[in-house]
């Protein structure tokens, strides 16, 4: 079995008008046993700018400390945020020092830069890049989230049908994988706000 | 194979463990205590390679107490939480300890809490967790008959059930456990559920 596949996750993050959403399931396992069905895989690195690991959790998480520590260094000298792009960079940099030793871990970044813009990526765990101007996936379910997403994505989706449009493809995706699912989180981020939602699902 | 498991009741939190010190088809003894006291107020339930549990366990317990000595303050439960599992985590990629634990604490400001580490440092909080063979049946268990806020009788009234389904469930179930709580009177020793003692020692 892979390590990837150890704890079981699905991540997907899309771009809509001005605003984007990121969401993921709440599943913990270890391989078939489910430990707990409140489990974090979003974290917000500061208020427009949203990071998403899957895969192994220990690493996820070291993953998770590592990086807030460099953005909270960054904040001190630079007396900003970092912006999307620049963290996305960072967070590459990251992994590939440990390229022949690497987390296992595949991060999604979303965040709005200048001029209020959605950025979102994602990249493998060494750190290789991909940028996408619509929807970005990630995790043990992601082959059926490419299919929900492109089915269900149009451009330039406001809040609302964004949040609809992340949630159903979430859902419907998690339900054919037996190592995620137990509800989801959803963050939909505007420049004025951040609304945080839990869905509840299959719980199995 | 070794049982540990735990729930948090109302103001308490409770941590089984079974006392089978075993070698391959050997029972070494029969009332080994897998259930540290790391200060006052805190648990450590811990599973796993015997020689690793002891070592880390009592690395953490006494590194608990320099930092009391340095600080003046004992840690809460939710930094040793964290402590723990960072000391799991830098010793992941070279030698790793094999070591499940959970980490029952009292602290005064947010009441008790319940920490799920596992061997390869993956931190989560909880409101019940099992380690082991034994945890297909007490979590089965705890999922049917737990609810949050439960009274003392009601809560060791469901360890019991638990035990009771791995010794009757499980084909090398251990047949002696140890019930150790922590409230905000602190962590102690509550019961052993014993059916096999060890024989004393005739005298001379």
């Amino acid at each position: 079995m892979s390590i990837f596949e150890y704890n079981g996750s699905a991540l997907v993050a899309m771009v809509g008008k001005n605003c984007f959403a990121i969401a993921s399931d709440r599943r913990l396992g270890v391989q078939l046993q489910t430990i707990a069905t409140d489990f974090q895989k979003i974290y917000q690195i500061h208020d427009r700018l949203f990071l998403g690991l899957s895969g192994l959790g220990t690493d996820a998480q070291t993953l998770y400390q590592r990086l807030v520590f460099r953005h909270k260094l960054y904040q001190l000298r630079e007396e900003r945020d970092m912006k999307p792009e620049t963290f996305a960079s960072l967070v590459s940099a990251l992994l590939y020092e440990k390229r022949f030793g690497p987390y296992f871990c595949q991060p999604v970044i979303a965040g709005l830069g200048d001029e209020d813009k959605p950025f979102i990526c994602t990249m493998d765990s060494i750190g290789a890049k991909e940028l996408a101007k619509d929807f970005v996936v990630a995790g043990t379910a992601s082959e059926s989230l490419y299919g929900a997403c492109e089915s269900m994505f149009k451009p330039d989706m406001e809040p609302e049908e964004l949040f609809e449009t992340v949630s159903q493809a979430l859902l419907s995706s998690v339900d054919r994988d037996c190592l995620s699912g137990w509800g989801g989180h959803v963050y939909v981020v505007t420049p004025t706000e951040v609304k945080e939602r839990i869905l509840k699902g299959r719980m199995d | 194979m070794e049982c540990v498991f735990g729930l948090v009741g109302n103001g308490f939190a409770v941590v089984v463990a079974d006392t089978s010190a075993v070698h391959s088809i050997l029972v070494h003894k029969p009332n080994e205590d897998k259930i540290l006291l790391l200060d006052s107020h805190k648990l450590m339930g811990a599973s796993g390679e015997p020689g690793d549990r002891i070592q880390f366990t009592e690395y953490i317990q006494k590194n608990m107490s320099l930092y009391q000595f340095r600080n003046g303050i004992p840690l809460t439960t939710a930094a040793a939480a964290n402590f723990t599992r960072g000391e799991l985590a830098s010793a992941l990629r070279k030698n790793p300890y094999h070591v499940n634990i959970l980490l029952a604490g009292y602290d005064k400001e947010t009441g008790p809490s319940l920490y799920y580490i596992d061997y390869i440092a993956t931190l989560h909080k909880v409101d019940k967790a099992a380690f082991g063979y034994g945890s297909y049946f007490s979590l089965a268990m705890m999922d049917r008959h737990y609810h949050s806020g439960m009274s003392l009788e009601e809560a060791i009234d469901l360890v019991d059930k638990c035990i009771t389904e791995i010794r009757s469930r499980l084909v090398v179930a251990p047949p002696n456990f140890v019930i150790k709580i922590v409230d905000k009177d602190g962590a102690r020793e509550y019961a052993w559920r014993e059916t096999v003692k060890d024989a004393p020692i005739p005298s001379a």
